[in-house]
């Protein structure tokens, strides 16, 4: 890695750090410290979490579609995250639902979540990986598939069990599930870590199948793998907080902006960490500053849709 | 050498190869010539495994393709294929520097990086190697991917339709400086090219195809001939002779 990307890393960890501590120590009070900063730990664990998840996940999925401006939710990932949700509600029943233990439940919804991703999208990219339009026209086809079916699903419901999937399909920053924590934030550990590790071969894949093939890459193979490591940090952060459709989009084309390098070494742990800091940042001011007046997810939501609008006007499609 | 035996290939439910057995010398120079969709390209594809072979065998110095490891394969042979857009935005250099990825997987070292600035030197890319892929011209973008195969370092080099946007002078200096790696280099290169006067001029070994078939094999003055080309081609041609090698001339 070169000077200029390790004194941008090196930058945007200074500032997590600075923001964080803000976040933690900010307006603390005399009153029971324990207990805010418990409360405030979680959600900048849950905060940092779900940027790591989303930037790193939606880097990869860029360099496997190769194409700059299709996240994983707009292919329906999330969507098919929320799918799961309904269907568990509608067979198990509000209370069934509730008494499933949180990690095990977690797990397996994760375990299915990336087999059904790599079977659906696996056959969508390994056929069809050179017709981009017709990639995202079908992904776009099965998003909304997936919201149509969740939706037929939630309308059979009681209204109970609709509140509470409901809850599972609106993304909101401040609610982070406690327990779900430990779980995911481990999840997204290792998920980055094994990304970090294919960093080199991630590049290889960058170029292309013909080239990359040529070089001696398991192709195929590779491609697989690396859907379904989106899969699950896809599910991470959906379980988390919900869907986020356009942030990990601002994030990968800022990642790519502020690296100016295709090295994957650079750019994943640069997404993160830009992640971490417009998220842990925007909640800063919304919660503490602006006295909740706004929603950080509606407001990234916004500014994402414009960048999305931004890349197609400059026609970065290709 | 290259020995392909009774290999057929299939395109959906188009045949395209038919039951093709050839072989390409080694430490020669081979041009793959025919009219367009002879099956040129999916037979170059299949020994360069880019596509999988559907029936038959391809050895390459004795190596099943379908079955050595593709890391193997990478260090033995190189193959550029006619589709070269890069969706990420790579600087030249970054691009020939991928050529040395079967070397060192991911860990350059000074010997990688002496080959890439030879590469580099070599297709005349030393000047623009800190520019951007989208930053320079067609030919250029093609000398690049020529120079990535070229740092490769694989004693096969296969390379489909390699003059394409090429001018004059760099085509006549690519050929030049692959036939310079076949006599002096003791490596072996296929390609496939559709200007028949430069196989003719340069070509050591020439195959010619035809829908999915072998047509003609052998050396040029063999395969070049008015019979042979006028059937291949469906066109009258008249050969005549320059510097001791066969002239194609097809002007009416």
């Amino acid at each position: 890695m070169d000077r200029r990307a390790g004194l941008v890393l090196a930058g945007l960890t200074g500032l997590l750090l600075a923001l964080s501590g803000l976040w933690l120590f900010q307006g603390l009070g005399t009153g029971n410290r324990g207990f805010i900063l418990e409360l405030r730990a979680v959600k900048l664990g849950g905060l940092v979490t779900v940027a790591a998840s989303v930037s790193v996940a939606t880097v990869l999925f860029q360099t496997v579609s190769a194409n700059r401006v299709l996240t994983p939710s707009i292919m329906g990932f999330d969507a098919l995250y929320v799918l799961l949700q309904t269907l568990l509600v509608a067979g198990l029943g509000v209370a069934g639902f509730a008494a499933l233990p949180t990690g095990t439940k977690f797990a397996a919804e994760v375990a299915l979540m990336t087999l059904l991703a790599c079977l659906l999208f696996g056959l969508l990219l390994g056929r069809g990986a050179r017709d981009i339009p017709r990639t995202i026209l079908t992904g776009v086809i099965l998003g909304v598939m997936f919201r149509a079916m969740s939706e037929f699903v939630a309308r059979i419901l009681d209204p109970n069990e609709f509140a509470v999937v409901q809850g599972a399909s609106f993304a909101s920053f401040s609610r982070v599930d406690a327990a779900l924590l430990p779980f995911a934030a481990a999840l997204t550990l290792a998920g980055i870590a094994v990304a970090l590790a294919l960093a080199a071969r991630l590049d290889v894949l960058a170029l292309g199948r013909d080239p990359a093939v040529s070089l001696g890459l398991r192709f195929d193979g590779m491609v697989i793998g690396v859907l379904a490591l989106v899969a699950v940090l896809v599910s991470v952060s959906t379980a988390l907080v919900g869907p986020v459709t356009f942030f990990g989009l601002i994030v990968a084309g800022m990642a790519h902006g502020v690296m100016r390098s295709a090295r994957h070494a650079a750019l994943l742990p640069a997404a993160a960490l830009i992640a971490a800091n417009i998220l842990v940042g925007g909640q800063l001011l919304f919660e503490r500053a602006m006295g909740q007046a706004a929603t950080l997810s509606v407001v990234v939501e916004f500014a994402g849709g414009l960048f999305f609008l931004y890349l197609l006007l400059k026609g970065r499609i290709r | 050498m290259i020995q392909i035996t009774g290999v057929s290939h299939r395109i959906g439910t188009a045949p395209i190869l038919h039951d093709i057995t050839a072989a390409m010398p080694a430490g020669r120079l081979t041009a793959l010539i025919g009219p367009n969709g002879a099956g040129k390209s999916t037979l170059l594809r299949l020994i360069g495994r880019l596509e999988p072979c559907q029936a038959g065998r391809i050895e390459v110095d004795g190596l099943d393709v379908g079955r050595t490891p593709t890391e193997r394969l990478a260090l033995k042979l190189a193959i550029l294929g006619q589709q070269t857009h890069i969706a990420s935005r790579l600087r030249l250099r970054e691009l020939v520097g991928f050529g040395r990825w079967p070397h060192h997987r991911g860990r350059p070292g000074p010997a990688d990086q002496a080959a890439v600035e030879a590469a580099l030197d070599a297709f005349g890319l030393a000047g623009i190697a800190g520019r951007f892929l989208d930053e320079v011209s067609g030919g250029q973008r093609q000398r690049a991917h020529i120079a990535m195969s070229f740092a490769q370092a694989t004693d096969w080099l296969l390379l489909d339709e390699p003059l394409n946007n090429l001018d004059m002078a760099h085509a006549r200096a690519l050929m030049a400086r692959l036939r310079g790696l076949v006599r002096d280099g003791g490596r072996s290169a296929v390609m496939v090219v559709h200007e028949i006067n430069y196989a003719a001029a340069w070509a050591d070994h020439i195959i010619a195809m035809k829908d999915g078939r072998i047509a003609a094999e052998g050396p040029p003055e063999a395969v070049l001939t008015e019979a042979v080309l006028s059937g291949l081609y469906d066109t009258p041609v008249s050969i005549g002779s320059h510097l001791g090698r066969p002239l194609v001339l097809h002007h009416a």
